[in-house]
């Protein structure tokens, strides 16, 4: 069974692939946007290789949920999400860690509950759930 | 300037491999400035030849229906220079497929030898950018691609019995 050391260790291989830095750059809060500099186009290439890693499907609305960029008002407002709407983001990303991004919830920060960890945790969960970990 | 890369489809296998050559011309304007007194190739003409044969490839798996863009490339690694009188065969292969994008790899071989290697990664502007609008027309398969995408079809009846 991978634990999750092994699954934090490929995750991480994986992202000095797509995002050409070096592996002691990564630490397992680092976020892949903020702190590893990945753009939007990284992202897709991250879930491409991700898939091909572990041989697993990852379907695009598992790691970016339409509700992150809803235009509704219930749940997105003023560019930061309400208390339904962070009910919402919970619900669709269960892996992340919302402490922080719970006491400012601007849609403007989303991309920050994007973690190296919160990828290993979810990808794990994919593991188990297919009967491969 | 006409924006094609490659001369001609020789091989085409749908949704799986691809091969196309490229002859290189003295007459082609780069090499003014490519450099004064020692033409050389660019390396990105080459990827971007690279990357028209694998964006074909992987447009027509999807019947031509997305509009591929190039994403980016990860790697890209030459192993010597190009020069005017030489003939480039790029060789792609398709490695993974989603609504969103595909990867490629690709070779490059002089006289049978790899020459350069890469992997590339396409967009599917639609899918990928969902709020955005691009409106109906493909802009990315018209025209100049046309003829190419005519001689891919050929290329894979001729060779594999694939008609696309």
């Amino acid at each position: 069974m991978a634990s999750h050391e092994d699954v934090l260790r490929k995750v991480s291989s994986t992202l000095v692939e797509a995002l050409n830095i070096d592996e002691d750059e990564i630490k397992p809060a680092s976020t892949l946007a903020g702190d590893l500099g990945a753009e939007s186009i990284d992202f897709l290439d991250i879930v491409f290789r991700l898939e091909r890693e572990f041989g697993i499907k990852i379907p695009r609305e598992e790691l970016f949920p339409e509700v992150a960029q809803t235009s509704d008002i219930e749940l997105l407002r003023d560019g930061k999400y309400t208390a339904k709407g962070l009910a919402e983001l919970k619900k669709s990303l269960p892996f992340a860690n919302f402490d922080d991004f719970e006491k400012n919830p601007e849609a403007a920060l989303f991309g920050n509950l994007f973690t190296v960890d919160m990828i290993a945790r979810f990808v794990q969960d994919k593991l188990v759930r297919s009967g491969k970990a | 300037m006409r924006w094609i890369w490659i001369d001609r489809f020789v091989e085409f296998e749908s949704g799986k491999r691809a091969k196309a050559v490229k002859n290189l011309s003295a007459a082609e304007d780069h090499y003014a400035q490519h450099f004064p007194g020692y033409p050389v190739m660019p390396a990105t003409l080459i990827l971007e030849g690279l990357a028209q044969t694998g964006g074909i490839l992987a447009g027509e798996a999807n019947a031509f229906r997305e509009k591929v863009v190039l994403g980016k490339i990860n790697k890209a690694r030459f192993s010597r220079e190009f020069l005017a009188g030489e003939t480039l065969e790029y060789e792609v292969e398709l490695v993974h497929m989603r609504p969103e994008g595909a990867t490629v790899v690709g070779k490059v071989l002089v006289e049978g030898e790899v020459a350069a290697e890469a992997e590339i990664f396409f967009a599917h502007l639609d899918q990928s950018r969902s709020k955005q609008a691009f409106g109906e027309s493909n802009f990315v398969f018209t025209g100049e691609m046309k003829h190419l995408l005519d001689q891919a079809r050929r290329a894979g009846a001729t060779n594999h019995g694939t008609v696309v």
